[in-house]
């Protein structure tokens, strides 16, 4: 078996496989893998019994479920309204120009994906990104650079 | 105006009390129509935004028959502008766990479920700690009750109380056709009551202090305190406990920063209020007696006169575009529409007289999308251009 199928198999035995585990189980390859590869949905369906088109319609649902290779490091910066009234597109120039990317892009490197979301929830820091898992706040263009480079190092 | 409104600041939410086991024994103590008829007394409303009686909600769910029922906390806080919620589960977690345990309690429910947004992962690790200690304590008293977190993976919609049964249920966030209500139908097919995570906090200071307590705050219709989460241009921003029924002139003026020019309650499904609506627009849920009151799930968002009311419906339609669901037409297509229309408007390709067909696209919406969010797109389209009709034009 592969790496995948051992780990889609674990999530399995550890979620269930009825149709209300899916989410785990995907959430689960896409904490290992950053997202759900074509291979992880054939997986996923084949584990779980399920077609491998409402796999896919499930993920693609989501916006935090990417169906194409994401880098390490998920960059997330919110656009709504809060946050791109304090500062919002300042704060993306500088993450674009450091690492050379544009939204939707991943670096050369494999390291970082740019991305735009919606609300955060984090409106009283404006602006505000999620790396990954990880929130920051009340960036500036000085302080994206800060974290941006410290992410560089990892 | 009759009434004169006034800002009344409270503290029981985040009141560190670290006291739940003595609140859960005196919960434990009581029978269930008593838990009940201290919720319908207290007059407290949902507070995700809806505002419906969180007393009735139990009480029909505790007299569905079903041999397996659910209390679900709708921690998908995703309403632009709101993080109430967020600091509820980071800073008094152990209330919202109370409030569950006591709901299962009066339903007859063994299960409870809090559906976190993917965007709050952060908060699980401490989360799932607090709750290994809150049900070491169950079992030690000889309570059954379970309770699970479930992810979510960055839907607006899953908020929206059919869709998050749907997302628990492994399948794509779409709303479903009411009736049939949860309280006999919900997660499952099975009666489920679900609450946000600020009304299961407030039912902890309603068991602990008593109803009167909390029905003596706030005003007619509107009893009792809300968390407001404020944010925009307002010198401190964060989190306030308020009680209910001030105007939007109170609240300006203690939040904002001398020269607001609007401000918009409720989040993007909320309404604007321009300047010359403060003293007569209130903030609660409206009754007869109330004039002119909006129910808010706590969003207030204050924009100076610096800010472009254009660019601010720009983003709520943008939001709304990419949120809606897809599932029924009006809401697809119209969210759409209306983006592309007051682009073409303020670009001069569609006379301003366009603006009044987009204001009927969005009544139809209000009438015929299948969930709150289509129909909601009415409040903040038809109050920011009937209000600032020009900005949208010139």
């Amino acid at each position: 078996m592969s790496p995948i199928q051992i780990l889609i198999k674990e999530l399995a035995d550890q979620y269930g496989r009825r149709r209300e585990c899916l989410l785990p189980v995907m959430q689960g390859v896409i904490e290992r893998e950053n997202y759900l590869s074509e291979y992880s949905i054939v997986e996923i369906a084949r584990e779980m019994d399920l077609p491998a088109a409402e796999v896919y319609g499930t993920a693609t649902f989501y916006s935090f479920m990417e169906v194409k290779p994401m880098g390490r490091f998920v960059i997330r910066i919110c656009k709504t309204i809060t946050c791109s009234m304090k500062g919002k597109n300042q704060v993306l120039f500088a993450i674009q120009d450091m690492l050379k990317i544009k939204v939707g892009e991943t670096s050369a490197d494999g390291r970082f994906t740019l991305l735009q979301t919606n609300c955060l929830g984090l409106c009283h820091k404006a602006p505000a990104m999620l790396i990954n898992h990880t929130p920051f706040t009340n960036l500036t263009p000085e302080k994206v650079r800060d974290v941006l480079s410290d992410f560089m190092k990892k | 105006m009759g009434a004169q409104y006034q800002l009344n600041r409270a503290d029981f939410i985040f009141k560190n009390e670290n006291d739940w086991e003595e609140i859960l024994t005196k919960i434990l103590n009581q029978t269930p129509q008593d838990l009940i008829n201290e919720l319908i007394s207290s007059e407290l409303k949902g507070r995700g935004g809806a505002g419906f009686p969180t007393g009735l909600k139990w009480k029909v769910a505790a007299e569905a028959k079903a041999s397996r029922k659910f209390v679900i906390c709708n921690a998908d806080e995703g309403e632009p502008g709101t993080f109430k919620d967020r600091e509820i589960l980071e800073r008094v977690p152990y209330k919202v766990l109370t409030a569950m345990v006591a709901c299962g309690y009066v339903i007859g429910a063994k299960e409870g479920i809090i559906y976190l947004r993917g965007e709050y992962r952060f908060l699980l690790e401490e989360l799932l700690k607090v709750i290994e200690e809150f049900e070491y304590y169950l079992r030690e008293i000889g309570q059954t009750f379970t309770i699970k977190v479930f992810m979510g993976s960055g839907a607006y919609i899953c908020g929206e109380e059919t869709a998050l049964f749907e997302s628990l249920e492994g399948k794509r966030g779409e709303p479903r056709n009411k009736p049939p209500y949860p309280t006999s139908s919900g997660y499952m097919g099975l009666p489920t009551v679900i609450n946000n995570v600020e009304t299961l906090a407030h039912t902890y200071t309603i068991f602990k202090y008593g109803a009167k307590k909390f029905y003596d705050l706030g005003v007619q219709y509107s009893r009792g305190t809300k968390l407001f989460s404020v944010s925009g241009d307002t010198p401190k921003p964060g989190i306030y406990e308020l009680e209910l029924g001030m105007s939007v002139q109170d609240f300006v003026h203690e939040f904002g920063d001398g020269d607001t020019k609007a401000v918009q309650v409720g989040g993007a499904s909320g309404s604007l209020v321009p300047r010359k609506k403060f003293m007569d627009t209130a903030i609660g849920f409206s009754g007869k007696l109330t004039g002119i009151s909006l129910p808010t799930g706590g969003s207030m968002m204050l924009f100076n006169s610096s800010r472009s009311m254009y660019n601010v419906l720009d983003n709520y339609l943008e939001f709304f575009r990419e949120e809606s669901c897809g599932q029924c037409t009006p809401c697809r297509v119209g969210c759409q529409q209306l983006l592309i229309g007051i682009k073409a408007v303020k670009r001069g390709d569609k006379p301003a007289s366009y603006l009044d067909k987009l204001i009927r696209l969005t009544e139809t919406m209000q009438h015929t999308a299948k969930c709150g969010l289509g129909q909601s797109v009415a409040n903040s389209f038809s109050s920011i251009v009937e209000n600032f009709r020009e900005e949208m034009i010139y």
